[in-house]
């Protein structure tokens, strides 16, 4: 063997032993020196965290009956991390699927995409990672079909899920006030801490209204979680590791299932009887409290809707129907998001105002017809003239006139046109007193606060609208002026007003705001407390619905406090003075023809009726009350929007309301000697069968 | 090495004089390759089991098919190198034409419509009832023997081949090369690569010879590169060495999931066939190229270091055969299965725990697969031919 040969073979052995050390040492740095971190990340790898969810706490009446249950429903989801890992991006499997569950792959491929700006339901508003249900009420047989031929529909599972069942007891379905629940979005899911999700078996869903939303926390319960083993086709291999949910506490509410369909049903009537009648009737509230603790027996809306429809996904028509404005938006509270006039029904404000502000309570004062606002008439109701008369009077005739003049004499006190500094407005402070203005606190989300307008909301209003008002003179309404001269000339008028001085508190405000008209909103729920307030002798009370957290075996996790009542701050003399006025209205004034033939010998209800103007549209109707007017326990309060008067949509609606808590000759009361219970029931098991 | 010393035995015919019936001729093989070789593949063996057994239970297949399959290739393997070595190795010049000749038949085949394209490289023909044929596989071992004989000329007074040799060599490796490059097969290319320059180098060709292949090399790479001749999975592969974790789901996933099998290994890995990586098939190719991340996960640091270890033993021994050899054709010969099998060994190692790109080439005796197995196992073979008939005084 020549020298370079061997030379270059030494060299190859040296080169040889160089790179298997190379090996090694990466090896070593690799297995030994960073073999931790490598096993935290092959955990992490072949398992995957899958989110068990809780089930849901139901929702119970103030005796125990449920009106939220939950029930078992086999449920068909599909995967989509699963399916984009197919070649065609798991068209194949939706199509089978289709097949499978008699429907198109159109619908099936809509379900399971992801909502987005622009696109229309029916989309999955939830996480991208959690399987998306496209059938909820699938045939056993159809179901065994998919979990044997997995091979053919890899990420689609059948299981059995809880699903939201409404069973409506006593006709009562409470919908707006339950609310609905809809899927947990990522972001949420981010925010929420202490568990990594990476996976879902079930469906995770959230409240997104009414008491699903605002006590989602206690219904909810701990989602438990399942470490699964995978492998790299995702396919669930066994269970590492489990953490059994813990299911969601029940809501006991002060809603009554009895009184709830009751309030339902009469509103339902009064529309039904306001549409016959010739007018639109296009929304509605029936509410009714208890008086002494603010809990709510009773919050009907119109229109209405059967919240099951939220179960399984829901299709663009139902969509529009619930949401849609050409259906009544029926989604929306009327008692609690609503917003209306009150008319005359304000007038307990406005009495409380004008003795406040040192008419005495024993004074005569004058009913004209109607009442020059500076260089305007106003009028009563159908121009009635009354002559001189008391307060008591004033409220049971519904005279308008009288509280004109107050408004009037104490916008002229405060300096009119010219405003004193600090400017007394006993109405619109009052009327804060009264809790209107801002929203009750009651334990549902987005409640609106109504409006006051004052002084201050004026000027921010002509801030925000001179700009179109100042441009409406300018422009002289041509499109209107073609077809009706008169109307763009008024609106060119109104326009110029409020154009340079539409800040300006007017006479005309006043006067308007002491009836409860022109600006003036209140919302069903603020209106009833104002009138609980009277009842209960000068208690402001917080609404409520919660009762009480109990936990699934029937132990109280907590009971539900009111917050303290604020003092309403008005004269107990006074406050009596005006339940003895209510207490006429239903017999002798306004509302005398509505309670004709009632059995005031059951229960002794007084109210006042309202009949709103509302710009562009019919008047709204209003009947507010509380009774016994002796011993108040309740206030009950029923508006129909575009309804007609007071006394005779809304008025009916609340009788019928008051003869079934207390029942009549031939009707049982629903409450037994005027009372609702007062202990926490026993719960019932969750009677689930599939 | 060369000492030349009198005094000591003569190894193989003393053995035959001391020793006698069938061991007296077991006796005169390189008893450390031949156990190296007997161990990697039992190793390998078991590895393939793992790696396969719970695929194919979940397929409703037999769980030991692979196994059996495995078993079957490593005695036909043996038989192969048994009769190899058995012959005498001298008299392979004589068949190098015809060898030759039927790597590059086999190689222009793949590249016809018998061809079939297995993970990006044209690289099989299918024979049909379940076997398939990688022509590469046996062209390496074609190309060690010819250049062996081009380079290996007995020559007079010159220390190293001529220029003619030398351009002979580069041509005659070039065809097949050429052909390996078409398919494409990027590991087998550097296989060859790394044996032409290895045996150039040990038969004593000028220094000029090498420096200039590795420079024009260089500058060939460079071409490929500049001029977009790569195949855009060839680029992304090179990618994903680079930065294995830019693109988990793509390029990278191979190395990424490889890292992480044989990192989670730990010193003592989780224990034959508990491999929860391995198990759920997280590795790609983990039967055949990748089956190195089976032994990372499951034996840990130490059972991998001991399948290196038996490699080093069996290029130790090959380097040491090469060393003894009686001519310059039998050091030529063991020289090039070193450098194939050391550089595959390095190069398949290396690209499961993330220091060489990816490229499709098996783990040399240990993972599974007919011709490779076949082609190791002449390879084994030649070694031990040369050692049989190795010089007397060593």
């Amino acid at each position: 063997m020549n020298p370079r040969t061997h030379f270059r073979l030494v060299v190859l052995y040296v080169l040889v032993a160089a790179l298997l050390l190379v090996l090694i040492g990466r090896m070593w740095t690799l297995q030994v020196l960073e073999g931790e971190h490598y096993k935290g990340i092959a955990a992490q790898n072949r398992t995957r965290d899958i989110v068990v969810p809780a089930n849901r706490g139901m929702i119970l009446d103030d005796r125990g009956v449920p009106l939220v249950r939950n029930r078992s429903a086999l449920v068909v989801s599909v995967d989509r991390t699963t399916l984009s890992r197919q070649e065609d991006g798991g068209e194949g499997v939706l199509k089978r699927l289709a097949g499978v569950l008699g429907t198109t792959y159109d619908e099936i491929s809509k379900r399971v995409r992801l909502c987005a700006p622009g696109i229309k339901r029916p989309c999955w508003p939830g996480s991208p990672y959690q399987p998306i249900p496209v059938e909820d009420h699938a045939d056993p047989k159809r179901a065994l079909q998919i979990m044997e031929r997995q091979e053919d529909f890899p990420g689609v599972t059948a299981q059995v899920q809880a699903v939201r069942t409404y069973p409506e007891p006593d006709g009562a379905s409470a919908a707006q006030v339950l609310g609905y629940l809809q899927p947990v979005t990522q972001d949420e899911l981010d925010k929420r801490k202490g568990l990594k999700v990476t996976g879902y078996s079930g469906v995770d869903l959230v409240g997104r209204a009414g008491l699903e939303a605002q006590y989602d926390h206690a219904l909810r319960g701990e989602p438990g979680f399942r470490k699964v083993l995978v492998d790299s086709q995702g396919r669930v291999t066994g269970t590492a590791e489990e953490q059994p949910p813990t299911a969601g506490s029940n809501l006991v509410t002060s809603i009554d299932a009895g009184v709830q369909g009751a309030s339902e049903k009469a509103l339902k009537h009064a529309i039904d009887a306001a549409r016959k009648a010739g007018h639109p009737a296009d929304a509605g509230a029936a509410v009714v409290m208890d008086v002494r603790t603010g809990k709510m027996v009773a919050m009907a809306s119109y229109p209405t809707y059967d919240p099951s429809i939220w179960t399984g996904g829901i299709s663009q028509n139902e969509y529009d129907a619930l949401l849609g404005k050409k259906n009544g938006e029926p989604l929306i509270s009327r008692v609690t998001q609503g917003q209306f006039a009150p008319g005359s029904t304000f007038k307990i404000s406005s009495v409380s105002a004008a003795v406040a502000d040192g008419n005495s309570l024993k004074g005569i004062y004058p009913c004209p017809g109607s009442f020059m606002v500076g260089d305007r008439a106003f009028g009563n109701a159908g121009g009635a003239s009354y002559g001189p008369m008391t307060l008591h009077t004033a409220l049971v005739k519904s005279c308008d006139t009288v509280f004109y003049r107050f408004g009037y004499l104490e916008w002229k006190r405060d300096g009119g046109i010219h405003p004193k500094k600090n400017p007394s407005d006993p109405m619109v402070k009052m009327a804060r007193k009264y809790g209107f203005g801002k929203p009750t606190g009651i334990d549902l989300p987005s409640e609106s606060s109504g409006r006051i307008p004052d002084r201050e909301w004026k000027k921010s209003y002509w801030e925000d609208t001179k700009d179109a008002s100042c441009k409406g003179v300018k422009s002289g309404y041509p499109e209107v002026r073609k077809t009706d001269p008169a109307r763009a000339s008024y609106l060119t008028a109104v326009a110029k007003e409020n154009c340079t001085e539409g800040y300006v508190w007017r006479a005309g405000d006043a006067a308007n705001f002491s009836v409860g008209q022109g600006n003036v909103l209140v919302t069903p729920l603020q209106l009833v407390r104002a009138y609980a307030a009277v009842a209960n002798g000068g208690k402001l009370v917080t609404p409520r619905l919660g009762v009480a957290v109990v936990r699934p075996d029937g132990t109280v996790d907590r009971r539900l406090e009111s917050p303290p009542a604020q003092k309403l701050g008005v004269d107990p003399k006074v406050l009596k003075y005006i339940r003895s006025a209510l207490g006429g209205v239903t017999k002798e004034g306004t509302a005398a023809g509505a309670f004709n033939g009632f059995d005031f010998k059951r229960v002794d209800v007084g109210g006042k009726t309202g009949t709103a103007e509302v710009y562009g549209k019919e008047d709204s109707s209003w009947f507010a009350s509380f009774g016994p007017v002796k011993d108040p326990r309740y206030a009950v309060v029923a508006m129909v929007s575009q309804g007609g008067f007071g006394a005779s949509t809304s008025a009916p609606a609340v009788r019928e309301i008051w003869e079934a808590m207390y029942g009549t000759k031939d009707k049982k009361p629903i409450l037994k000697d005027g009372k609702l219970p007062s202990e926490l029931p026993s719960m019932p098991g969750e009677g689930a069968a599939p | 090495m060369i000492t030349g010393s009198k005094a000591g035995t003569v190894d193989g015919y003393a053995a035959r004089r001391t020793w006698s019936g069938r061991l007296a001729g077991l006796r005169r093989l390189d008893m450390p390759l031949l156990l190296s070789v007997l161990a990697l593949s039992a190793v390998g063996a078991l590895l393939v089991r793992s790696a396969t057994f719970q695929l194919l239970t979940e397929r409703g297949e037999d769980p030991e098919g692979f196994l059996k399959r495995h078993i079957l290739n490593l005695i036909i393997g043996f038989v192969l190198g048994g009769i190899v070595t058995l012959l005498d190795y001298r008299l392979l010049r004589a068949y190098v034409p015809i060898l030759y000749g039927v790597a590059c038949v086999g190689l222009l085949a793949v590249l016809t419509p018998l061809g079939e394209t297995i993970n990006g490289s044209h690289s099989w023909i299918v024979l049909g009832g379940g076997f398939q044929v990688q022509p590469s596989e046996f062209a390496k071992v074609g190309l060690v023997v010819l250049l062996a004989m081009i380079l290996g000329e007995p020559r007079d007074g010159e220390i190293g081949p001529g220029r003619r040799d030398v351009l002979l060599a580069l041509v005659l490796a070039g065809v097949p090369g050429v052909l390996i490059m078409l398919q494409p097969d990027l590991g087998t290319t550097l296989v060859f690569i790394a044996v032409v320059l290895g045996m150039l180098a040990i038969s004593g060709a000028q220094k000029r010879w090498l420096v200039g292949l590795v420079g024009g090399g260089a500058a060939a790479a460079f071409a490929v590169w500049f001029f977009g001749l790569l195949k855009d999975y060839q680029i992304d592969r090179f990618i994903a060495f680079l930065h294995p974790e830019a693109d988990p789901r793509g390029a990278g996933y191979n190395a990424q999931q490889a890292r992480i099998a044989i990192g989670s290994g730990g010193a003592f890995g989780k224990g034959l066939f508990h491999g929860e990586q391995t198990g759920g098939h997280f590795v790609p190719e983990q039967q055949t190229d990748f089956i190195f991340t089976v032994a990372g996960e499951e034996l840990g640091f130490v059972g991998a270091a001991v399948i290196v270890a038996l490699l080093g033993v069996v290029l130790w021994r090959g380097l040491r055969i090469a060393t003894q050899a009686a001519d310059l054709f039998g050091t030529l010969v063991a020289t090039g299965v070193v450098c194939w099998l050391g550089f595959q060994a390095f190069e398949n190692v290396g690209m499961t725990i993330g220091i060489m790109p990816i490229t499709g080439l098996p783990l040399p005796f240990v993972s599974y697969g007919g011709s490779a197995t076949f082609a190791n196992m002449i390879a084994f073979g030649l070694l031990q031919a040369v050692h049989v008939r190795r010089r007397p005084f060593d």
